[in-house]
């Protein structure tokens, strides 16, 4: 017999089953959070354990510094294919989704990129880019296309195109195997209903199945474009942000404000900035969405 | 029926998927062929190796990047990672899911709130914590961030725990077992399918983490999977024969993973976005 009521062992389950959970969650998560928008006020070095208050003027230098919040621009080609890459992704789940002789096998292939190590794959693309022993040109000379032939990374216009790319070829399976989940958990008497109803596959399409992915779009997208606020790897590994300042990312620059330049305040303030257009995305997202609904 | 003979729109699908599958194999096609050729088979990047057993390439990278050094450790920072995330998670899991009382929704929604903060922002404070803690370079600082259960992980075991029938608690407890010997002997044993697949999900996640084994454990000895192919490739910018070959073994481990438990991975991708 246990000396303890089911009343005091649940109290205790609960204490001690949640209290390293949550402890990390607020020490990892939480913690970092708080102290980041405190940060984001003063001029902290990283290293002292003093620092000044400095009011807004992180932010002001955000915002007017062009040199900061310019490389937003760059990161519009990652939005762009981003978006296509969702567009693509639906397609290739609806054809995988219809009756098809070996749809299990494309499906593991297109998911193939998704698992590999990023890193791998950052490097092996920076031999497809390469401009003079890189696969893609001589891909491009052996099918006569040789005029297509670029400087893919190293070109000031095409680098963000070329970087998210590999971004496109990374994803797409991801979403992609997304979309066929919660297409197969579309009820399979709906379809049958619209089949009585005479309604060909393109109205199946339009007006039954894109209604019933809404949610998942919507998830889909946020996970894209929050994804592309906050692109760093890509560059970070094959670019450096180069060349001149090409690629820089608005993460790739609070990293270095913060590790190589020392400046935490004002990489703290950036932080903030990302996090608080996160939340944006997030906010204008649900508002499109829940006025649709009603 | 008789659209069945001859349907454009079927033909249009299988040529657009043979496209998708050509697009994401000529990459790592391009890595197998060259990983194979000496420095001196300055051929096409499409051919093939004069040889595909000419290791040589292997053999370098093998002997200077550290790559086992950087396997032995990926492998010690997954184990403990994991063994300590299924842990929690179950315990979480448990809690919530068996356990009837008040801030539960509030608990619940701390956890989803904080997959909004992209974790890279955080890390300017995160890292003066694992500094003030004395965790900078060494294997317990990506243990430590690996460890935590995430909303993920809480759903797919929640949607599990739903699943188990509320009676096998209770005539458990009418034997008078413990609500830790249920957790143990009962519900911990049967989320194992859940665990399976949240297992080789965090594998793959962890493997292929760059940013947290970089900033965090900078020493030589430290280094890791993703790691190991960034400082190699610094150092020989030109050896592309080299390079390939260390894309390729650092590949072939979540590949194989990938290929023989698919099964687990596709049921894990869908039930944490959709139902989730």
């Amino acid at each position: 017999m246990n000396a303890l009521s089911y009343k005091a062992q649940r109290k205790l389950i609960l204490i001690s089953f949640l209290s390293i959970p949550l402890a990390l969650l607020c020490l990892f998560t939480y913690y970092p959070a708080v102290k980041l928008i405190y940060l984001s006020f003063t001029d902290w070095n990283g290293i002292s354990k003093s620092s000044e208050w400095l009011g807004l003027s992180n932010y002001k230098e955000i915002f007017t510094n062009s040199d900061l919040f310019g490389v937003f621009i760059h990161q519009i080609p990652y939005v762009i294919i981003g978006v296509i890459q969702n567009i693509i992704a639906i397609v290739f789940a609806v054809i995988l989704n219809s009756k098809l002789r070996g749809r299990n096998v494309f499906r593991v292939m297109l998911f193939l990129p998704f698992i590999m190590n990023a890193v791998a794959v950052a490097f092996m693309f920076q031999y497809v880019f390469d401009t003079t022993n890189g696969s893609l040109n001589s891909l491009l000379g052996m099918i006569g296309l040789s005029s297509l032939q670029q400087s893919w990374l190293g070109d000031m216009s095409l680098v963000n195109f070329s970087l998210a790319s590999i971004g496109f070829w990374r994803f797409m399976g991801y979403n992609m195997v997304i979309y066929l989940g919660a297409m197969q958990s579309i009820p399979g008497d709906m379809y049958e209903a619209a089949k009585i109803d005479g309604s060909n596959r393109f109205q199946t399409l339009w007006y039954l199945t894109i209604p019933n992915l809404t949610k998942i779009i919507q998830l889909n997208m946020f996970l894209t474009l929050s994804g592309a606020l906050a692109v760093f790897d890509l560059p970070f590994v094959l670019t450096k942000g180069g060349p001149a300042g090409a690629s820089e990312t608005f993460l790739l620059k609070t990293i270095e404000t913060a590790f190589q330049f020392n400046n935490y305040g004002l990489a703290s303030a950036m932080s903030v900035v990302l996090l608080l257009f996160t939340v944006l995305i997030l906010g204008i997202q649900n508002a499109v969405i829940n006025r649709k609904g009603e | 029926m008789q659209a069945k003979r001859f349907d454009p729109i079927h033909v249009l699908k299988y040529l657009l998927l043979v496209l998708a599958t050509f697009v994401v194999l000529f990459p790592p096609y391009v890595v197998l062929v060259n990983a194979f050729k000496t420095e001196n088979e300055g051929s096409s990047p499409f051919a093939l190796p004069e040889s595909f057993f000419n290791f040589s390439n292997f053999a370098t990278v093998i002997e200077r990047a550290d790559i086992l050094q950087a396997f032995s450790n990926t492998f010690v920072i997954v184990i403990a990672s994991l063994a300590g995330n299924v842990l929690l998670g179950t315990m979480v899991a448990y809690a919530i899911g068996r356990i009837e009382f008040k801030g539960k929704t509030q608990i619940l929604g701390a956890f989803l709130v904080a997959t909004i903060i992209p974790t890279i922002t955080t890390q300017v404070v995160v890292f003066s914590l694992i500094q003030s803690m004395g965790l900078y370079n060494s294997l317990y600082a990506p243990i430590l961030l690996f460890i935590g259960a995430d909303v993920i992980q809480i759903y797919i075991y929640l949607q599990f725990i739903k699943n188990i029938p509320y009676e096998l608690d209770e005539s458990a407890m009418m034997d008078g077992a413990s609500l830790f010997r249920i957790y143990a002997g009962i519900i911990f044993p049967l989320l194992g399918p859940a665990t399976a697949t949240l297992i080789i999900l965090k594998t793959i996640n962890i493997y292929n983490e760059l940013y947290i084994p970089f900033l965090y454990m900078p020493k030589q000895e430290l280094v890791v999977v993703s790691t190991s192919i960034m400082r190699f490739a610094g150092n020989n910018q030109a050896q592309w024969g080299n390079i390939c070959a260390a894309i390729l073994i650092i590949m072939i481990p979540t590949v194989l993973l990938y290929l023989f438990l698919q099964k687990y991975i596709f049921s894990g991708v869908t039930n944490g976005a959709v139902k989730g």
